[in-house]
């Protein structure tokens, strides 16, 4: 186990190195200048004298492997620099946003769980009744309907019905969890909606293939309650590809609720996301970039552990 | 230019639609405003900033010298300035300073720091952007016989010197601290507005307390203020009808107004006014065929600006029909001179015939080129899909190309475009700044047609420091010509400005600048 552990933590390496290098070539690729979009965004009249002083002082005139060297050098130690457009540093400005975002991913994830799992293995086991149906329909209904367009729904009938919205500013959940929790459950429900959609898809396909196992067979020959059939074998094994699908969808979340975040004026990781690109704030887009890689190389880590948790097979390989 | 002043700020209190209702009513002290800001700033300093986004957070904390006076709009009244006085020859400005004004660390204002915030402007240390250096390139010497008063010596008569006094991108700093460190306004915030900075907290909101030094008694009326940042106006409708925000002050969509209006009925009071901004058609005169003079005019022919007025105005923020200068400002052109112009004509049978006709004489009957546009949805996407109709109709065939912010401006600035959307936003009517665009390029960087005219040149130099008014506007009539004539870049359509807010929220003050009237110290809300 522990041999496995340290394989999967030394192949991280190579594998954020290599974003990296991508992320930093691609963004000098595509055409854009954020002094530009600072200076003359809004219709200013700066001076090419102006223009080419801020340029200097953000670095842009030097060479490329000058700036890439100040790259590579900045993620071994740490120092992801500032953010060309608020001259703040690029982790004060992640990590402002990060607990949000994280938040809602957590709650996005729970509600999902909480959902998928009982809704698929019903599903499943009750396959072509009318609860399989209704099940089936509310899970295609999920994956059908955007995120953000529940959200809006839910905004516009919380106006509509209660005369009431959301709480505009964000306050961490130790500083005043009702505050909190009345501003987002409404984002983590419209996302865990689409969520608990594929994941109990999964989970009914899975719930399906190992019923038909034969060490099913064999604990219902055995004459084990039919409860413990379900939860302590087939569940446990049909649980490895829903947790693929759970830790892919979380890692997502952190950072791919772009429109979501704009619905509900969420500050979160997506939006800040969307406005490093638009303003080309490379310094701002590399962070995020390896953010989201760390994200996903994480998850997928941990979802490999639990893997391992589940099945046994794979720890003695 | 006093008397224009007058005539020009009744035109535009009627224009304005202005009920006067807040005004009316004994202000009430108390309460925070919340408010939404459509945009949020990427630092502090009022000097190197253009987005209104910049005003709409800092204006509250800062004072400026002068100020525009809203309903009598473009009038100017003094805001720090007690009393000014100009000399004979135009060239000297005294400006006697309130007493008692103080900083928000409590150290009093005194001349010494009106002198470093202009010098900070006109003459910035190394590293810092002053945007607006240019338009204080007449100032010669600025001195403070007294800590009362500063006096500004001009080089040359500048007509627009006391308006651009009123700017309200000139905040006063302390001299203190930007002699210290001249970045220090980017990222820290000390005024003597009517509001102390409390809190920004990034992609969120920023706050403000009540100044109880602030030298205005008895103002502001609010405890305090939060601003808060909306990436989507569909949310920032949704907080406004909901009563969590009490106003958005740069604008809304003609269709958003209609939903507030029947949503709201009467808790919802809407202002509406031609806006001082306009989208350009710039055509890259560095390429062919756009170099051909009848090539360009032809195109400008082609649009259909009264007409699209009309149609644009239901589903966007443009509608009014203009040449370089804001109709309905004091040194508007004519509507009727207009007509006379290419691209303004009302018989577009006529035009678009004509049109053809310059196209075949050029030798590109078929045109076909890509329109460098923007990826905002609002005004550029119905503009761009205006022009291509309106071009078809001459046999040109186009693709609206729309780019995100950074390749978009990039496009332009390099060249690297056929014809492109551009756009003008300015914070006030006054000629000097809204015609540099349509300088040389030589001399204005901002001007991404490309072309070099010295005699546009020479009328702009001569505009710009001619003290009689009368003058003045036959100069600016004759560039104006001149620049529509030869359609190197030519004005689509100005912008119309309609601002929703909560009955509660009062004695705000509606202007023809989304860059005006951010201070908030006369706003009350009467609950």
């Amino acid at each position: 186990m522990l041999a496995y552990l340290v394989n999967r933590l030394l192949l991280i390496v190579p594998t954020l190195l290599g974003v990296a290098v991508l992320i930093f070539f691609m963004l000098r690729v595509v055409p854009g200048d954020i002094v530009e979009v600072k200076l003359r965004g809004d219709g200013g009249n700066p001076t090419q004298e102006t223009v080419e002083m801020e340029r200097k002082r953000l670095g842009l005139d030097r060479p490329l492997h000058v700036q890439f060297k100040d790259w590579m050098v900045g993620l071994v130690t740490l120092d992801l620099g500032i953010s060309m457009w608020t001259e703040r540093p690029v982790t004060e400005e992640i990590a402002l946003r990060l607990e949000l975002s994280l938040q809602v991913a957590f709650m996005a994830t729970i509600v999902a769980i909480l959902i998928a799992l009982p809704l698929g293995t019903l599903s499943a086991l009750m396959r072509d009744t009318w609860v399989d149906y209704v099940i089936r329909v509310v899970t295609i209904a999920g994956l059908a309907v955007p995120s953000f367009w529940l959200g809006m729904l839910t905004i516009v009938s919380l106006l509509f019905f209660f005369n009431w919205l959301p709480p505009l500013t964000y306050t961490p959940i130790y500083v005043d969890p009702w505050n909190n929790i009345a501003q987002l459950i409404w984002p983590a429900v419209s996302v865990g909606y689409r969520y608990a959609a594929v994941t109990a898809r999964m989970m009914r396909s899975s719930i399906i293939e190992v019923m038909n196992e034969d060490y099913i067979r064999t604990a219902r020959a055995k004459g084990v309650f039919e409860r413990f059939v379900i939860i302590r074998h087939a569940m446990r094994n049909a649980m490895l590809p829903a947790l693929t699908v759970i830790g892919l969808e979380f890692a997502f979340l952190i950072g791919g609720l772009v429109v979501t975040e704009q619905v509900f004026n969420l500050n979160g990781i997506g939006r800040l996301f969307v406005q490093a690109v638009s303003r080309s704030d490379f310094t701002l887009i590399q962070a995020m970039v390896m953010l989201t890689a760390v994200i996903f190389v994480l998850s997928n880590l941990v979802v490999d552990l639990l893997y391992a948790v589940f099945d046994p097979r794979i720890r003695y390989k | 230019m006093n008397r224009i002043h007058i005539v020009a700020g009744a035109v535009a209190v009627l224009a304005l639609g202005l009920t006067g209702a807040g005004n009316a009513q004994t202000p009430k002290r108390g309460g925070t405003l919340n408010f939404a800001i459509s945009a949020e700033t990427p630092h502090y300093d009022c000097h190197g900033s253009d987005t209104y986004a910049t005003l709409h957070f800092a204006a509250p904390f800062y004072s400026t010298l002068l100020q525009f006076d809203l309903p009598k709009y473009p009038a100017v009244k003094g805001d720090l300035a007690e009393s000014w006085t100009v000399s004979k020859d135009q060239k000297t400005y005294t400006f006697k300073l309130h007493k008692n004004v103080a900083f928000h660390d409590n150290k009093p204002l005194t001349s010494a720091d009106v002198k470093a915030t202009y010098d900070r402007l006109r003459n910035p240390a190394p590293g810092v952007v002053s945007t607006r250096k240019a338009t204080f390139s007449d100032i010669d010497t600025i001195e403070t016989p007294d800590p009362q008063t500063v006096v500004f010596k001009l080089k040359a008569v500048n007509p627009a010197m006391l308006e651009t006094f009123a700017s309200p991108w000139n905040c006063i700093y302390q001299a203190e601290r930007i002699t210290a460190d001249p970045q220090w306004p980017k990222t820290n915030i000390l005024g003597t507005g009517p509001f102390k900075f409390v809190e920004h907290v990034k992609g969120s909101h920023v706050a403000g307390v009540r100044n109880d030094n602030y030298f205005r008694k008895g103002l502001p009326h609010l405890d305090g203020f939060k601003g808060t940042f909306f990436a989507q106006s569909a949310t920032m409708l949704n907080a406004l009808q909901g009563g969590q925000v009490l106003g958005e002050f740069r604008t809304v969509s003609s269709a958003d107004r209609d939903r507030l209006k029947q949503a709201m009925g009467d808790k919802i009071r809407i202002e509406e006014s031609s806006w001082t901004l306009h989208l350009t058609v710039t055509f890259n005169t560095t390429k062919k065929p756009f170099d051909d003079v009848r090539v360009r005019r032809a195109l400008n022919m082609a649009i259909d600006r009264w007409g699209g007025g009309q149609g644009l105005a239901r589903t966007s923020a443009l509608r009014h029909v203009g040449g370089l200068i804001r109709p309905g400002s004091p040194y508007a052109m004519d509507p009727k001179e207009l007509e006379k112009l290419p691209g303004f004509q009302r018989d577009m049978v006529k035009a678009r015939a004509e049109a053809k006709k310059l196209l075949a004489e050029a030798g590109v009957p078929n045109l076909k080129f890509v329109l460098h546009n923007r990826s905002i949805a609002q005004p550029y996407t119905p503009a761009g899909v205006f022009l291509v109709d309106q071009w078809r109709q001459i046999g040109v065939t186009v693709e609206n190309k729309q780019l995100e912010t950074s390749p978009y401006l990039a496009g332009l600035a390099n060249r690297q475009y056929d014809v492109g959307i551009d756009f003008s936003n300015l914070f006030m009517d006054e000629p000097t700044l809204g015609l540099a665009k349509y300088v040389s390029s030589s001399r204005a960087p901002e001007q991404r047609s490309g072309y070099n005219d010295p005699e546009l040149d020479k009328l702009y130099d001569l505009q710009a420091h001619e003290g009689d008014m009368k003058k003045r506007i036959a100069l600016i009539r004759q560039f104006e010509r001149r620049a529509l004539d030869a359609s190197y870049q030519v004005p689509l359509l100005w912008w119309h400005r309609i601002v929703a807010t909560n009955t509660a929220l009062m004695g705000w003050e509606m202007s023809p600048s989304h860059n005006l009237g951010a201070q908030l110290e006369r706003v009350w809300i009467n609950q």
